[in-house]
């Protein structure tokens, strides 16, 4: 029997975090300070450089985009009891779905050219999810080992596939020719300025609103339907599951599904929204980013936009912030962001039980 | 004399829960002192302090009237101290020799250890008739025999006290009195016991006096042989309550759930129910006798759909049920419902709020939502009522399932299995880790659906229920059905027998 850990929902969600978030660059400081750099003036940088203007805030939420979706794809998975960390792949494989469907069909208009490639992403993502969850539900083999492998085999198999099929003949670079004009999302720039708003140009473009209505059907998905409920009944109590009916096999690769087609929404908004064409390593590493983002998140489609926003800052302020203070290089900034994670994912026990213990007291206090 | 232990003003609070308030406790040395309550009156915290898993928040501990500091259970085992858990701490494929050495094995070196060991036991078990193989691996001993290495383990630590955990949960009938037998020789010899338990029975046959918890604090300490059941069972709950639920007779009706040769293996493959028949008639209550583990779960959880047979045949109302339609959710629609023994594992979700849990097994039923949506004013306003009936404490739908207690989570199992109007019930430990007066409640619910006609297969561990709620009662003994007795014709002797697998053609 260990002390009841009863926290108010609103310190359970934010506070908890918020004080994970706060030590974590406290800590940080402290290594900025131990290589002789002011960390107040880094951690300026950094703000000014996320928030402060207005390019630097469309370049934020752009990489708060790509995390929305992985890490929505990881807490899917995750209410089903799986630790999904093949984003990597799966959102390579949504890229290469991406790019068949838009270069093939250059006749479509962009109204139907546009859903017809997220659909491919999903379900070029959907399919290399489902061969893990599949293994997982009927082989046993555990989806951790099976994801990681299949992040290799995408990795693999698009380097193959970009250098010998899909490269254009003339070209010496591994990666599709561009997709056709009337397939890119409409950068928020350009969205603005059709309402005569003039906002500063970035590489933010309409995926975000995806990803907003990705977070609200997630959460009407996992807490409110049918299916949802499911899925958690499997995630949290297995033998509950068979008592009740529902079959955690097919349950096991049902939440595997979504969880690729979530996380071919990053292939969406970096190929589709951005790159305009299938390259080499677009997922950048961020598909590792999401697991981080979900855990912080608490696997809630709120926190996870919160987490999502956070990391987007260290992101883009952390490039700026190795610009400036060159002596903080972007290692330095990794380092930043594995101290967040340390604290906001690992360490987040220590603090929800410290303030636990802080409430009790309190309303023993008061009885 | 001063008393073997002595705790004095005890308290102990976990965050807002006084779990022991004020407590004090006297135990005579050379006695058996028997302490009872309902769950989470603070019995387990109590021994817990005393045997050094908890410090006390206040309070003093004293052992031969001396006044000790009790940090660790290390501290506890110097004092003399030893404690048998209800749950073993035993490594099953070590032997009993190296069971009993294991954390006081005298050296880098074992072999002296192992012949002190030795020797000890041979005098032990001479001692106290505490016959044993010391070369047997403890994992094919029997429960009763694991119980006596525990034993074993706590005297030749030295323990002059000796604490036991609810001993009996786990024991056949023959083998709870074998064990009553070793306590009382214990006794003789000097030794004091403190046996935590919950059977009232077992206080009144073995104790010499009796202390009464209820929400942590201590409500009574009085001589056994100047108390009854009924009044100890008064002091536990804070009100009368009824021990026995009376029940009419009555004629049962047409078959509803007939069970022909089935056999169950495990997921390991070993079989563990054997060639099952038998038939639960409406307005019947059929009870299955037997120690946990002797293939009553498998055979619930068979017959439920969630494991499937590998042999024998299933009827529901006299239509044999296809093995492709033998799974949980078919058997529900076919009106075939099943109260799990392991409510936190099976039969709730303890992580979602109460609400939630009301509806496993029922989600995908079209009236709780529109569509692929579920309607939670709906499920939380359904819950609030069900709960007012069956008066649920909190009354709470959004409060998380594992916040409530044993009883309470029962009833809302309960409500949500029974106001399906099933046809046939089962029912596993309904009441294990149910406290006394949601016992009465959850018993009366039972009998009032066998007069409305449902035919219920009722499994528990305690014979004392199976005898108080069955019409018929049938044995099982590793895995085989050994007897069946009409339970107005028996007693618990000869169930005793039956359930150790003494079968009527070998009587």
């Amino acid at each position: 029997m260990s002390a009841p850990l009863d926290l108010p929902r609103w310190a359970d969600t934010v506070l908890v975090p918020a004080i994970s978030v706060v030590a974590a660059f406290l800590v940080a400081g402290l290594v900025v300070l131990a290589i002789g750099e002011n960390p107040l003036t880094a951690t300026r940088w950094l703000l000014q450089g996320s928030l402060g203007t207005g390019e630097g805030l469309g370049f934020t939420l752009f990489y708060m985009t790509d995390f929305i979706f992985v890490g929505l794809a990881v807490a899917v998975a995750y209410h089903a009891g799986l630790f999904n960390i093949g984003g990597e792949g799966q959102a390579t494989l949504a890229g290469l779905g991406i790019a068949l469907v838009l270069n093939n069909l250059t006749f479509l208009p962009g109204f139907l050219l546009i859903p017809l490639g997220i659909l491919g992403a999903a379900a070029f993502g959907a399919l290399w999810a489902a061969i893990p969850g599949y293994l997982q539900a009927k082989r046993g083999s555990h989806i951790v080992i099976t994801t990681i492998m299949f992040n290799w085999l995408a990795s693999v198999l698009i380097v193959y596939l970009l250098v010998n099929v899909l490269r254009e003949p003339q070209s010496m670079n591994p990666e599709t020719r561009a997709f056709p004009d009337q397939s890119h999302i409409p950068f928020m720039h350009d969205v603005f300025a059709a309402f005569g708003i003039e906002i500063p140009a970035s590489q933010l473009n309409l995926t975000l609103v995806l990803a907003l209505a990705a977070a609200y059907f997630v959460w009407l998905l996992i807490y409110r339907s049918r299916l949802g409920y499911a899925i958690r009944v499997v995630g949290s109590n297995p033998s509950a599951a068979v008592y009740a009916g529902i079959s955690p096999a097919r349950i096991i690769i049902i939440a595997m599904v979504l969880s690729g087609a979530l996380a071919g929404g990053l292939a969406v908004n970096e190929l589709m929204g951005y790159q305009h064409r299938l390259l080499l390593e677009f997922t950048s590493g961020y598909g590792f980013v999401g697991i981080a983002v979900a855990l912080m998140g608490r696997a809630h489609p709120v926190g996870i936009i919160l987490a999502s926003l956070l990391f987007g800052i260290l992101y883009q302020g952390g490039a700026e912030l190795a610009f400036e203070q060159p002596a903080i290089t972007r290692d330095m900034v990794v380092v930043i962001g594995g101290i967040i994670i340390l604290f906001a994912g690992a360490l987040d026990g220590l603090f929800r039980r410290l303030v636990a213990h802080l409430f009790a007291r309190q309303k023993l206090a008061r009885a | 004399m001063s008393p073997a232990i002595e705790l004095i003003a005890i308290n102990k609070s976990f965050g807002a829960v006084h779990a022991n308030k004020d407590v004090n406790l006297s135990v005579e040395r050379g006695t058996i002192h028997g302490i009872v309550g309902e769950n989470g009156a603070g019995k387990s915290t109590l021994m817990s302090i005393l045997y050094g898993f908890y410090e006390a928040d206040s309070g003093e501990v004293r052992v031969n009237g001396k006044p000790i500091a009790i940090r660790s259970p290390i501290d506890a085992i110097c004092a003399g101290i030893g404690m048998v858990h209800q749950h073993f701490m035993l490594v099953e494929p070590l032997s009993v020799v190296d069971n009993v050495m294991l954390g006081a094995e005298g050296g880098a070196m074992l072999r002296a250890g192992e012949a002190k060991v030795r020797a000890e036991l041979a005098r032990l078990s001479k001692d106290y008739g505490l016959e044993i193989d010391v070369d047997a691996a403890v994992g094919d001993l029997s429960v009763g025999l694991q119980q006596r290495v525990e034993i074993l383990k706590a005297l030749y630590r030295g323990a002059d006290i000796l604490i036991l955990d609810e001993p009996t949960a786990v024991l056949t009938p023959p083998e709870a009195d074998a064990l009553f037998g070793l306590l009382r020789s214990l006794k003789e010899q000097g030794k004091t016991v403190i046996l935590i338990t919950h059977k009232l029975r077992e206080i009144m046959a073995i104790t010499d006096r009796v202390s009464v918890m209820r929400r942590g604090e201590m409500v009574a300490t009085v001589e056994t042989a100047n108390t009854s059941p009924p009044e100890l069972a008064e002091l536990m709950v804070g009100r009368r309550v009824l021990l026995r639920v009376e029940k009419e007779e009555k004629t049962p009706g047409a078959p509803l759930l007939e069970v022909e040769n089935l056999s169950v293996v495990d997921s390991r493959g070993v079989l563990r129910v054997a060639n099952a028949s038998f038939t639960v008639r409406a307005g019947e209550i059929v009870g299955i006798a037997g120690v946990a583990g002797n293939g009553q779960s498998e055979l619930l959880e068979a017959i439920a759909g969630m494991r499937q047979p590998v042999l024998g045949s299933i009827r529901l109302e006299g239509q044999a049920i296809h093995s492709s339609a033998h799974n949980p959710h078919q058997m529900r629609q076919l009106g075939l419902l099943h109260v799990p023994e392991d409510r936190l594992r099976t039969g709730l979700v303890p992580a979602f709020p109460a609400f939630e849990s009301a509806i496993l097994g029922f989600s995908h039923e079209p009236h709780l939502g529109r569509g692929p949506i579920l309607d939670h004013d709906r499920l939380i306003a359904d819950l609030a009522k069900k709960m007012e009936q069956y008066d649920v404490r909190p009354p709470a739908p959004r409060l998380k399932s594992s916040k409530f207690s044993g009883g309470n989570q029962q009833k809302i199992v309960l409500a949500r299995e029974i106001e399906r109007n099933p046809k046939v019930l089962l029912v596993g430990q309904p009441t294990r880790g149910v406290d006394i007066g949601a016992i009465e409640f959850i018993h009366r619910r039972l009998i009032a659906l066998r007069d409305a006609g449902v035919a219920i297969l009722l499994v528990s561990v305690e014979l004392d229920e199976i005898m108080n709620l069955s019409d018929r009662i049938l044995t099982m003994c590793g895995g085989k059905i050994t007897g069946e007795r009409k339970a107005s014709e028996t007693n618990e002797q000869d169930l005793g027998l039956l359930m150790a697998g003494v079968t009527d053609e070998a009587a």
